[in-house]
């Protein structure tokens, strides 16, 4: 009896195929969607998709090879080139964090793109190059554009989000190209990673046509290795696809801000994901004020759930579409969101942090970089990481680096500057400030503009060159005193980034990115600026030439030259006096 | 004679003191014809934050000054005006001593030279009398100290004025006939700025003739005297250069100062030709006019030693106009070194062709660089072939400048041997051509 049993375990562990892991007890991976529907204080309205793949299996080894869920173009990648953890976030406009509040999980305009190495990688470069050159074929980005004059390596502002033996930041590399455009040629290969594709689920509502016509529009992937379990012995990876979109209903609803799904995606949910083990819609019904029930969702929720997000407490009227009741009373699910009286939009909540930067200075000489950093904390102050990367072609004066709080000199206490090399690696600049409570922070840097060869412009050089946004990291100290709970059951992002106690959160901000623009050559002209430049040489040279290796003669009269005598030949004819 | 210079002096001293309080001293600043990427005062201040954050200074495309000047500079940063201004006045004394020594020396050779009879008969008028020289020491100090391109440099704080202040003293030195201290400035210059290694020659020349060693290639005693001037010159080089490898611990700066020189990957607009030639180049011809454009800097030294061997001083005024003309950052700074110089060929004016003009060129391309600088830059209704065009005029000034000045000079030599009323076979007037 029991050699038997030892022997099925020892069939079971040989040949782990897809039969036997589906005939297994337990699934070796998972796959979790969820969308969060917010209503934002300005009366967008903010969809966030999050598809969420576990498996409990050690890519690296190179063991792998059936993929079920995860898939197969980005576990190979992972495992081929020694990717600790990888953060790809593509993104069209700007989430605008005074008005929106805190967003779920923010992204700078354009691609960023950020990878821990494992330390096993001896060549992190080549293996950076790589990497971003095929997440370039997988996502028809233009990924491949990022080399070393737009590559940095940050020493505080990204650390791992998953487990992470050590933090040597040497294996850790983080670009932004804010120039890059996001549109459906990059939307289809991320839904075509989704076990369902775009067939079943809640991905049914990434219809592109939908998602492109909107105010913001910011998809991701994060890979990173968590625990398996509590006691964290064995490790599983983790891919997270994310998808926030931001609807501008107030002007394109004649002053409405009622939504629904079908309005939102022109689709509704009809069927879950067979893959998926969890399926689930929140909708944020917070009360705004104390004045309660302001808005009415419909259909009734399934359940009704209460959490801590980002320093708020957060109401969330939940369906899950596995439950079998929901879809008994009716085909699909239209959830619809109807405001009982008009809002007054008067009082918005301001987020606790948030900020603003733009190009100072005129003229296409030099220039200033400000940003303001807003701590509306009424009595608590907050260190913030920020960390600028800046083309060098601006070429930074790091001496003109001002900080001012409250008319007051603000010293950082860490900075570490890393000065541009023209033409191939960019200006970093990270400081750790301290935000006093209640207070707006003025940091300001002047640059000065580079002229540049006239083959490195690209082809609209007036429109200007884009600057990336600056990335503010900071634990935010929250209002509402926070407690532990159960990450799993609260919606969405909370686990990606640790909070570290009750009484603080994570955030990570971008800001703006910057268009500046650079002087420029005529480029119409190249030839006739050598032309001209040599001509110039050639005076010199000419003129040194005569002086070098002439001497002076006393001029004595001459026969003429040839012109003289035909001349003279003509005249004679004509029978006037020779010259 | 030392009244008036302290008076020239004093006068400098309170233009460059009223300019450095009043409000124009950030605009100077900040004005590319004054102010290269190799020396303007803004990168040197970046420089040292830089080693205030603990990030050699080096490791950016900003600092491109040598150690030297770091080291200077992190001690007297807070007398920089003071220093800008000792240096000018230095630069100025040290000319005004060399050329008061060099007139000395013309004199004496003037006289030996009509006791010998070397000279034509009737050219009496073109011998120099002590009258006329007694004023050049103190116009060529006057012409340093208060040429507006001077003034402008120091107000800007350019390091350019260091340069040519240790190239003043190379020239002081050299002069004095003082061999050792002349190749340890010169190698400082050299050091500083790379192209005062072509003065090697015409330094070399002055120090032969004054120790009336005759230049021949197959006398013993020309090699011996050249290879003890080139291996001083070479040893102090390697003793700068391993000092500043020791003061930094690292040799980042030779790429960064030297590479940086003759590499150009700074285009910013200046007064030179190199910026827009290689902004406007196509990819792979670059490395290609590098070479040639930095050839062409170091290509006149022999041509022009072998012609002027017996006149090193005007070789060195030709070899330095060379450079400022064709260096790759070049400022107004270099530009006034040379200048300071005319005066010094003052007897030269009666032959010069159209030095009205050129000066006019000059003077206008000096107004015109700041109107066509806003054009483009602030007021964005011209463009970068504005300036160009500018730069070109002046360039062609200075090139035009510079050959006729050379031209006058051959053209009086003739003279001096020949005789100033030439005649013709036939014994009617002649007229003088090139052949």
């Amino acid at each position: 009896m029991a050699a038997a049993v030892l022997l099925l375990l020892l069939l079971a562990a040989a040949g782990p195929g897809p039969g036997r892991a589906d005939a297994g007890r337990e699934r070796r991976d998972a796959l979790r969607e969820e969308l969060l529907l917010s209503p934002l204080p300005t009366g967008d309205v903010a969809a966030t998709f999050q598809f969420r793949t576990r498996w409990d299996a050690d890519l690296q080894r190179g063991a792998v090879s059936h993929y079920r869920l995860f898939p197969k173009a980005l576990g190979r990648l992972v495992a081929a080139l020694g990717v600790r953890e990888l953060h790809l976030a593509l993104t069209q406009g700007f989430w605008r964090t005074r008005y929106w509040g805190q967003p779920p999980l923010q992204a700078p305009a354009g691609a960023e793109l950020w990878v821990w190495f494992q330390p096993t990688v001896t060549d992190v470069d080549k293996a950076w190059k790589e990497l971003s050159n095929i997440l370039s074929g997988i996502f028809c980005a233009s990924l491949n554009f990022i080399d070393s004059t737009n590559t940095v390596i940050p020493t505080a502002s990204f650390k791992p989000l998953g487990l992470a033996n050590g933090t040597d930041h040497h294996l850790l590399r983080y670009a932004v190209l804010p120039r890059e455009v996001v549109c459906t040629e990059n939307l289809t290969p991320w839904k075509k990673l989704l076990p369902c594709g775009s067939k079943a689920g809640l991905a049914v509502l990434l219809k592109a046509e939908r998602l492109f016509h909107s105010s913001y529009h910011s998809q991701a992937v994060h890979i990173r290795p968590i625990c398996r379990d509590a006691s964290c012995l064995a490790m599983s990876w983790e891919l997270r696809q994310t998808l926030t979109v931001v609807f501008d209903f107030f002007s394109s609803g004649q002053g409405k801000k009622d939504w629904s799904l079908f309005k939102m995606f022109s689709r509704t949910l009809t069927d879950t994901c067979p893959l998926a083990s969890q399926s689930k819609v929140y909708v944020d019904i917070s009360p705004k004020n104390k004045e309660k029930e302001l808005l009415e969702v419909s259909p009734p929720p399934t359940s009704v759930h209460e959490a801590i997000v980002q320093g708020d407490r957060r109401t969330y009227a939940v369906y899950d579409l596995l439950s079998p009741s929901l879809f008994n009373t009716s085909r699909s699910l239209n959830v619809q969101l109807k405001w009982k009286r008009p809002q007054d939009s008067s009082e918005m909540p301001i987020p606790t942090l948030h900020a603003q930067r733009y190009v100072g200075g005129y003229g296409l000489q030099t220039g200033e970089i400000c940003t303001l950093i807003y701590n509306t904390h009424p009595y608590r102050a907050f260190p913030v990481i920020l960390l600028e990367t800046v083309p060098w072609y601006l070429r930074l004066y790091v001496h003109t680096l001002t900080i001012i709080t409250k008319g007051k000199e603000n010293k950082p206490s860490y900075i570490h500057y890393q000065p541009a090399q023209d033409r191939s690696r960019p200006h970093l600049l990270e400081m750790l400030i301290q935000l006093p409570a209640n207070s707006v922070t003025k940091i300001t840097i002047q640059f000065e503009r580079a002229l540049l060869k006239w083959t490195e412009y690209p082809p609209d050089p007036n429109h200007g060159f884009y600057v990336g946004s600056s990335v503010l990291s900071a634990l935010v100290p929250s209002v509402t005193a926070m407690k532990d709970m159960d990450v799993e059951q609260s919606p969405l992002f909370t686990s990606l980034f640790p909070s570290s106690d009750g009484s603080s959160y994570f955030v990570r901000l971008y800001t703006e990115p910057l268009l500046v623009n650079l002087p420029t050559p005529d480029f119409s002209m190249p030839y006739n600026v050598i032309c001209l430049t040599c001509t110039v040489v050639a005076v010199c040279y000419g003129s040194f030439y005569n002086l070098l290796t002439r001497t002076f003669h006393v001029e004595e009269p001459s026969r003429g030259g040839l012109a003289k005598r035909l001349a003279n030949v003509i005249r004679k004819f004509r029978g006037v006096p020779p010259l | 004679m030392a009244a008036p210079l302290v008076l020239v002096v004093l006068a400098a001293v309170t233009v460059r003191a009223a300019l450095y309080r009043s409000s124009l001293a950030a605009f100077i600043a900040e004005r590319v014809e004054v102010a290269s990427p190799l020396n303007a005062w803004k990168r040197v201040v970046e420089g040292l934050a830089l080693l205030d954050l603990g990030v050699s200074p080096y490791s950016g495309a900003i600092f491109h000054e040598t150690p030297l000047i770091i080291y200077l500079f992190h001690f007297l940063i807070e007398y920089a005006e003071l220093v800008f201004m000792i240096t000018d006045v230095l630069t100025a004394v040290a000319l005004y001593l060399a050329i008061q020594d060099f007139n000395k020396v013309v004199f004496k050779k003037q006289k030996l030279l009509i006791e010998l009879d070397k000279y034509a008969p009737d050219v009496a008028e073109l011998i120099q009398t002590p009258m006329e020289m007694h004023y050049i020491p103190l116009k060529v100090a006057l012409f340093y100290l208060l040429n507006p391109y001077t003034v402008m440099s120091c107000v800007a704080k350019s390091t350019c004025a260091i340069n040519n202040s240790v190239i003043a003293f190379f020239i002081l030195a050299t002069i004095k006939g003082s061999a050792f201290l002349s190749a340890v400035f010169l190698a400082l210059a050299t050091y500083q700025s790379l192209y005062p290694l072509t003065l090697f020659a015409p330094a070399l020349l002055y120090l032969l003739q004054r120790q009336f060693i005759p230049i021949k290639l197959k006398s013993k005693s020309f090699w011996l005297y050249t290879m003890q001037y080139a291996s001083l010159y070479l040893c102090s080089l390697v003793v700068i250069i391993c000092l500043s490898f020791f003061l930094l611990n690292s040799w980042d700066f030779i790429p960064s100062v030297y590479g940086f020189i003759l590499s150009v990957p700074d285009l910013t607009p200046n007064i030179g030709l190199f910026w827009y030639f290689f902004a406007e180049m196509f990819e792979h011809f670059s490395l290609f006019f590098v070479c040639v454009f930095q050839i062409n800097v170091f290509f006149y030294t022999i041509p022009l030693a072998i012609k002027l061997k017996e006149h090193p001083v005007f070789f060195l005024f030709v070899q330095l106009a060379i450079i400022s003309i064709f260096k790759s950052y070049p400022t107004v700074g270099d530009v006034a070194l040379y200048m300071a110089f005319l005066p010094v060929w003052s007897h030269l004016y009666r032959f010069l062709r159209n030095i009205f003009i050129l000066s006019c060129v000059l003077i206008f391309c000096s107004f015109l660089f700041p109107v066509l600088w806003h054009l483009w830059i602030y007021a964005g209704s011209a463009n970068s072939n504005f300036y160009y065009a500018i730069t070109l005029t002046f360039n062609i000034g200075q090139i035009l400048l510079v050959s006729d000045y050379f031209y006058a000079f051959l053209r009086r030599e003739y003279y001096l041997t020949h005789g100033l009323h030439l005649t013709r076979q036939d014994g009617t007037e002649a007229m003088l051509v090139l052949k």
